[in-house]
């Protein structure tokens, strides 16, 4: 080893650097969160502020909003998986059916274009087209004489708007990773299908699906590991007074208390709940899949 | 591709005619593919319909599929603020600059790392995935940038999320599998140093990867806002993303030079559509060129998985 270190310490000097990055930014916050059992106090620091145990948690988890922000996580990020987990396979399955090389290319570039577009120009797109007086959205329901609704006023279309948007922007973007897996499906099985004579539907179901399924098992693993870390950035910027019974998320909230009202130690505690689960999730679905379908992440 | 060989199907080979349960199949996929491509489309396009249509028809709701009294008021005003002008130059520096830090760090992590006769990398590998799956959070990271003097300086855009890991596990999957050992042996025997190697052997072969995660950063970078918004008092700073924030979600004023406050109230909505566009272009103009290298590189990590 010693040797090793001496012939190649050019290496270990030029890691180094990038090492320092994730011991300052990754690992001493993972040490700072002790704060979450201390009783903060900016002069005595970190190190020497009082220990109050769990005090912290006590207040998040007996305050009211406690319940309201944790099942409006939990709900926004299972309806965004729901909706957003099948429709890039369909569409990556549809594209694959397609002969035409120029229909499939433009229906690609298209839908992979929004991908490329910040949440803050997404969330101010969906704000237009939904206005009430003068949006796309309105103009076309008043086309069939249905009167306008100020849907981001409403809590109950937050996550609806959420969701969708998420949706758009994404669709195309995740449908690439399918398409990949779908152009090394082995030529002999569609070949074999066709012996057995099965038509276009059957083969997508007993050939296409079974050959993306390991992709599809990756995909769903890493989804469901990030689903209490659902965006911050979206969520915050869709929010408004009126539909804050919805929209106040963990990570919201973690942001008010701490940012803007500097309860340092509650949004620790709170944050690190929200990693707690999050981590507890992803080893659970890994384990799980490993042990149902024999692949998994490790 | 000639259009014979696109009508008989892409290339492929000539196949047994469709059966009736296959056409009927085969016209329903082209028409949820068409839907969906209006789907995506339709919204894009009202935008840019409406950035190029007058004030006063864009507040009346009157724009639809085509402009309505074309003008470029909105563009006028849109590149003449001197926040949105600031917040852009802001942005470019923040991006090209925080792209060559991170792509630096990147390979300065991913390359030792890479090497099968790098003691420590397993451990090292793990330590640097492990931040993927739990985090010490918003707070804590705050008080590291606190400490570090960071607050209200450029330095807070660059320096707290230099580095990414899945660009990283893809540098590292990349140098490992695409570049050939033999390749650094023999550099070894010529008596090149590691630095040597890595810069004059491994990087030159490592153009398509360094294109993918520079642009992966850089597409981070130049949307981000979340930094700027908790790390940033200073508006002089603010980049693009902020500014835009400021204006489209908060309605705060853009600043502009119509008298009335009818006017005033039009032009601002205006304003909306066309920022929307001119802060989209840019990503927009880049993108057919990179969309082929992204994919790749998509792809390169999930091979990984």
């Amino acid at each position: 080893m010693r040797r090793s270190i001496r012939r190649h310490w050019q290496l270990y000097l030029l890691v180094l650097p990038p090492l320092v990055y994730f011991a300052l930014f990754k690992y001493v916050p993972m040490a700072n969160a002790v704060i979450a059992f201390k009783a903060y106090n900016v002069i005595a620091g970190i190190w020497a502020s009082p220990w109050v145990g769990l005090e912290h948690f006590e207040r998040f988890f007996s305050n009211p909003v406690f319940g309201t922000i944790v099942s409006n996580t939990f709900l926004l990020s299972l309806y965004a998986l729901i909706a957003s987990f099948p429709i890039p396979i369909i569409l990556a399955l549809a594209l694959n059916e397609v002969r035409s090389r120029f229909f499939k290319r433009t229906v690609q570039m298209v839908t992979y274009a929004p991908y490329f577009i910040s949440t803050v120009i997404v969330v101010s797109m969906a704000i237009l087209i939904l206005s009430p007086r003068i949006g796309l959205l309105s103009g076309i329901t008043g086309f069939f004489g249905l009167p306008a609704t100020d849907y981001l006023a409403q809590p109950d279309f937050f996550r609806h708007v959420y969701v969708w948007s998420e949706v758009w922007q994404t669709a195309g973007y995740s449908a690439v990773i399918y398409l990949a897996a779908l152009a090394g499906v082995d030529p002999g099985l569609y070949e074999a299908a066709k012996v057995d004579g099965a038509n276009r539907l059957q083969k997508i179901w007993h050939v296409d699906l079974p050959s993306i399924m390991p992709t599809v098992v990756v995909v769903l693993i890493l989804s469901v590991g990030s689903i209490m870390a659902v965006g911050f950035e979206k969520a915050f910027l869709l929010q408004n007074p009126l539909n804050l019974s919805q929209s106040e998320i963990i990570a919201t909230y973690t942001y008010k208390i701490g940012i803007q009202n500097a309860d340092f130690s509650l949004a620790t505690a709170v944050g690190l709940f929200n990693s707690a689960i999050n981590l507890v999730l992803l080893l659970g679905v890994n384990a799980v899949s490993k042990r149902v379908t024999g692949s998994g992440l490790w | 591709m000639s259009i014979a060989t696109r009508i008989r199907g892409a290339g492929r080979p000539t196949k047994v005619r469709e059966s009736r349960v296959d056409r009927f199949f085969l016209v329903g996929v082209y028409i949820l593919l068409t839907t969906f491509l209006l789907v995506v489309l339709l919204p894009l396009w009202y935008i840019v319909v409406s950035s190029f249509s007058s004030p006063a028809a864009v507040s009346a709701g009157r724009v639809f599929l085509w402009p309505v009294e074309f003008t470029l008021r909105g563009y006028q005003v849109a590149l003449s603020s001197p926040q949105i002008l600031s917040g852009f130059a802001n942005s470019l520096f923040y991006t090209i600059v925080g792209t060559a830090i991170s792509v630096t760090l990147t390979v300065m992590l991913a390359y030792p790392l890479s090497r099968a006769d790098f003691v420590g990398r397993k451990v090292l590998t793990g330590a640097v995935v492990f931040t993927m799956l739990f985090a010490g959070g918003l707070i804590p990271t705050y008080l590291v940038v606190q400490a570090m003097g960071m607050l209200d300086t450029r330095w807070a855009l660059l320096i707290p999320n230099a580095v990414a890991v899945w660009p990283a596990i893809l540098a590292i999957t990349y140098f490992r599998t695409a570049i050939p050992d033999e390749l650094r042996e023999a550099g070894e025997i010529d008596g090149a140093s590691d630095l040597r190697i890595l810069w004059k052997v491994v990087l030159p072969l490592s153009a398509p990867m360094l294109a993918v995660i520079a642009l992966m950063y850089a597409i981070v970078q130049w949307n981000s806002y979340f930094d700027a918004l908790i790390y940033l008092r200073d508006d002089a700073l603010y980049p693009l993303q902020l500014v835009l924030r400021n204006i489209l979600i908060l309605n705060n004023d853009a600043g502009g030079d119509a008298t009335s406050s009818l006017e005033r109230q039009q032009l601002a909505n205006l304003l909306k559509y066309s920022l929307i566009v001119v802060s989209t272009v840019p990503m927009m103009l880049i993108y057919p060129f990179v969309a082929r290298y992204f994919t790749k590189g998509l792809l390169l990590g999930a091979v990984k998985g």
